[in-house]
Order: C-alpha cells, then structure tokens, then sequence
C-alpha cells in the first residue's frame, strides 16, 4: 500500500505581510525569505504573536501575501494548492459538528477521489493511528479537545498529502499523547515523503521533530535562524532527548528565542552560551 | 466533554418519562381551553356565538355529509387548503434558500440586495393581497403566489443570516482541501446554515397559513377560507366556527410534522450547542 507521493518543494521569496483593515495596519511579516526541499520536515519556532499562524496561512494558499511570492513544487502559490493538508490551530472549529469524526475524516478523501473501500480503509487506519478508533461514529462536539485535536489531525494524514502544514497541533493533548503524535508524524512523514511544516512553541518539539528548525523574531517577523538539527533519521523518545546533541541544540534554539522575545532581530546581536 | 456518562436504562427511562409528561402538559391547556369553551357557551343565545356542544353537533352533518368520505366536504375542502399550502411554502422554500445561499456567499451581490430586502421584510404581507390581486387576478396561480410571496422572506433572510454566519475556519477548511462547489454547498454551506433556515422555515410555515386562508377568502370557491366566508355570509354560524376549529388543527399538525423534521435535523445542532454551552 506504501505508495511515496514525492513531496514538493517549497520557496518563499520575500513575503511582508501587513494586516490591514479596522483600526491600524498591523506589519505582522517584515521579510522572510527561505527555502524548503521536497520532501523535508521543517518546524518553525518564534515567540506568541511573531506571525508563525500568519506564515503557515500564506503557505497554504488561505491569506495572500502583502509582497513577495510563494512557490510550491514550482508554481506560484495563488490559493491553496493541491495535495495539501492543514491542521489549523483552531482544532475544535476546524471540524464539521454536522458530521461524524469519520465522516469529517472522510470528506476530503471524497473531494480526492478517492474509492470508497480505499477511504473506509484509510479512515480507520487515520483514527487508529491517533488512537481514536472507537471514537468514529461520534460528533466532534462530543469529544474532548485534546481528542479533537487528533481528528484534525488523523484528517491531514489519512489524505496522505505532498504537502503537510501543521498549528501547533498538539497544544491540547497530554503529554503522553504527544509523545505518540511526534512518533506518528515523523513515521508518516518518512513513510510518504510528505513535505512537513510544523509550527510549535515547544522547542524540545521542534528539536526533536524538525530537520531543520526555523527561529522567528519577534513582530514584524523576520528569520533569526535556520538551525540544523542533525540528529540522524531515526529519532527515539528517549535516547534522542538524552543525546549530548540535542541537549546543545535545544538549548540554543531556547536562548535563541528568550532572546527573540526580547525584541532580538539579527543573529550577530545575539548573545549565544551554546 | 458531554458523552453520556448516565447508564442506558435510566436515560431512556428519564427519556420517554419526560416525553410522556411532556405529551401531558402541551395537551394540558388545549382541554382546558376546550372544557372552558364548553361550559361558557352552554346556555349562549347569541346567534353569532352558538354553544360549543352545537358546534360540535353539526360538525358530521356539515362535513361528513354523504356516506363517500373521499368526497366530502372535509376531505375536499382540507385537501384544497393543505396542497396549496404545501405547494406554496414549498415553492418558497426552494427559492428562498437558493436566493438565500447566493446573496449569503457572495458579498457584492449582498451589499446590493440588502437595502431592498429590507424594504420587503417591513411590509406585512397581507397586505400584498390586493396588490397581487391587481396583477394576477384571481386563479389559482394568485393563491399560490400570495403564499409564495409571503412566506419567502424569513427564509430567505434566515438563509442569508446563516450563510453569513457559517464559522469562517470551516470555510478554510473547505478551501484548503479544495472542496469543490457542490461538495462544498451540501457538505458546508446548506448544513451549517441549517439551523437558520429551519427557524426561517418555521416563522415561513405559519405565514403561509395565514396566505393561504387570506387568499382564499378574498379569491376562492374552495378551500377552508372559502368555506368560513361562505358559512358567515349565509350565517350559519355554528359551521363557520367548526370551520375555524378545522383551520387550526390544519396549523397545528403542520406545526408537528414541522417540528419532527427538526428535531431530526437538528439533532447535531442541538448536542453542539450543549457542548458550547459547557457540557450536560
Ligand atoms: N486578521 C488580523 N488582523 C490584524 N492583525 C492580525 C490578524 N491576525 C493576526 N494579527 C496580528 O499579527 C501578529 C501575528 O499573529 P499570528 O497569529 O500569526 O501569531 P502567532 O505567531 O501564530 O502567535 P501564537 O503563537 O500565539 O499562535 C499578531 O500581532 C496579531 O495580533
Ligand atoms: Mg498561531
């Protein structure tokens, strides 16, 4: 059944976004510009109100940008593209309440085209892989919001993407739930090739996911850095977490952001002890 | 958040206990209305209010004349008045909620509507009647229309309302797994603006009742309007107010039926706002 659907890549050229509207304009992006391969998992780290939610809408197609230009697989991103899957942050409004959590799964699999068998089959493989298996004949609203969470969740993979953009999804599980999740999304993501932006602010999280971890200032956004995390393909709860490597890389990121909340804009001002 | 913790005999025994004496209490005032009814008019000599035992006397003779019951004047009388009721608010339906969904999604088209909507939704809608009357005369096709007119604009508007209000992270939902616009009217659109439409369907419902009766007052040969201005220019008084009795039991089985069909359909709805309002 494994069929690798080959990721897209991803550039980003030169993108402001300012909020206009009532009140005052709001410059919530001054200027990102960065690179993602096909097929790469990519989190994006910052502190509250850096415009991660903002950067993660102008990917998939939802909000335009100011300025700049969003490539993806090499068109120019102008909607949200084909092959793409969401988990917005707004989890619990993101679900249809009219509908059953397997039919919520199911309804873009429909829109895919996808063969009926071949749903139910990916629809029950999608919920057991977040642990929801008896939960499908139920209504969102009678879940609770960690467990809707992985509704949305279970949606964005069962449509087996190109491209996977992820809002801090795992904010409202437990934390033995999100040890799992990591597992599932790096395990899917290996499995399909997917390309992966994940947004969190966990930063173990994104240390331990990301092959790359991007570091937001502070509003209006810039890049502070695109760090490396080479940690080798096969990541493990516990000796990836206990590994030297991490511990350093981790703490870096952290500093990183400490001082990006603080209002650090540029990497050569920053004041590094790892 | 709200799963059923209660074990299942007890809820499905609070269930039809609280149906049942939910059936009581809405009977409840109807008898007493009734026995009221019956004991006020007893000895009534006025021609124009004849006692209720009277009434009820003359009911079989008037409307069961003959010994067909396809043919008689209930069945036929009922008939008339309940399709063309039916026709009309289902005529209003359709259009109300196309118009409804198409003004609701697209914000120019709203922006231009909107001002004239208004206008509509101020005037009372009887008094379209003879405006009507004036253009259309008077066949079928007014009685028809009268409901039509009359009924259409709480649906429409509710239409609009409930499209517009349809949370915009679903809509980008929709639009990122590029739900395409038929999915996207049945699976978003129509579901999520349900609610409204059924509160517009049901402020439509006793409108187009009172359309109809209008309508066929002012303009028929049939039909339980008809009938109650007829039975009241020949003054036979007793049968004009069986009539009344009939025009409102019309209502209040329409308003039933209704009223299941929205409790099935709504049935999500309803665990969804329990589930907004904290549970239980
Ligand atoms: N629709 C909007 N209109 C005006 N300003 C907005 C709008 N949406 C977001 N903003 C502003 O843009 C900035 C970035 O918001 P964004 O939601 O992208 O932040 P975030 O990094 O996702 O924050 P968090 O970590 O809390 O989710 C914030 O200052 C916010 O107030
Ligand atoms: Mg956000």
């Amino acid at each position: 059944m494994v069929q690798k659907s080959h990721g897209a890549d991803l550039s980003v050229r030169s993108v402001r976004k300012v909020y206009t509207g009532r009140g005052q304009a709001v410059e919530a992006i001054q200027d990102l510009s960065f690179d993602v391969n096909a097929g790469e998992l990519v989190c994006v780290v910052g502190p509250s109100g850096a415009g991660k939610t903002t950067l993660l809408r102008i990917l998939a197609g939802l909000l335009p940008a100011t300025s700049g230009e969003v490539t993806l697989g090499g068109t120019v991103v102008k909607g949200p593209p084909p092959g793409m899957a969401v988990v917005l942050q707004e989890y619990g409004r993101s679900l249809f309440p009219w509908m059953t959590v397997e039919k919520n799964v199911e309804l873009p699999l429909k829109e895919k085209g996808v063969a009926k068998a071949e749903r139910k089959r990916l629809v029950q493989e999608a919920l057991e892989a977040v642990s929801l298996a008896d939960a499908g004949k139920s209504y969102p609203w009678q879940l609770s919001g960690g467990m809707q969470q992985r509704v949305a969740i279970a949606r964005a993979v069962a449509y087996e993407p190109q491209v996977l953009l992820m809002d801090e999804p795992f904010a409202a599980v437990d934390a033995q739930t999100r040890l799992e999740l990591e597992d599932l999304v790096r395990a899917l993501w290996r499995r399909l090739g997917v390309t992966v932006i994940f947004v969190t602010h966990d930063i173990d999280e994104a240390v331990y996911l990301g092959e790359r971890v991007f570091v937001l200032s502070n509003r209006p956004t810039i890049l502070l850095e695109e760090v490396k995390i080479d940690l080798g393909a096969e990541r493990d709860q516990i000796e990836t977490r206990t590994h030297p490597a991490f511990g350093r890389l981790r703490n870096h990121v952290y500093e990183l952001v400490q001082q990006a909340k603080k209002g650090l804009r540029s990497i050569e001002d920053a004041r590094l002890t790892h | 958040m709200s799963a059923p913790s209660t074990p299942a005999p007890a809820r499905v025994l609070a269930a039809t206990g609280g149906g049942l004496w939910r059936i009581v209490l809405a009977l409840l005032l109807p008898a007493v209305l009734v026995t009221v009814w019956w004991f006020a008019s007893a000895d009534s000599t006025d021609p124009q209010v004849p006692p209720l035992a009277t009434v009820l006397d003359k009911f079989p003779t008037v409307w069961f004349a003959g010994d067909d019951l396809g043919s008689s004047l209930f069945v036929e009388t009922v008939g008339q008045s309940v399709s063309r009721v039916l026709i009309g608010y289902a005529i209003a339906m359709v259009i109300g909620i196309v118009l409804g969904v198409l003004i609701g999604t697209f914000r120019p088209l709203r922006d231009f509507c909107e001002p004239v909507l208004e206008f509509f939704r101020a005037i009372p809608p009887p008094i379209l009647t003879p405006i009507l009357m004036l253009f259309m005369g008077i066949d079928h096709a007014l009685k028809i229309s009268l409901i039509v007119v009359g009924a259409l604009w709480p649906i429409l508007l509710n239409t609009i309302e409930g499209v517009r209000g349809i949370d915009p992270v679903l809509k980008d939902t929709a639009r990122a797994y590029g739900l395409g616009p038929v999915r996207r009217l049945f699976s978003l659109t129509l579901p999520g603006a349900s609610p409204q439409i059924y509160t517009g369907g049901r402020q439509a419902l006793s409108i187009a009742l009172i359309m109809m009766v209008i309508g066929e007052m002012f303009a028929a040969f049939d039909g339980i309007g008809s009938a109650i201005a007829q039975f009241q220019a020949t003054f036979s008084t007793a049968s004009m107010w069986s009539a009344v009795l009939i025009l409102g039991c019309i209502g209040s089985v329409l308003a039933l039926i209704f009223g299941a069909v929205e409790r099935v359909g709504l049935t999500w709805y309803r665990g969804y706002l329990r589930s907004q309002r904290g549970g239980a």
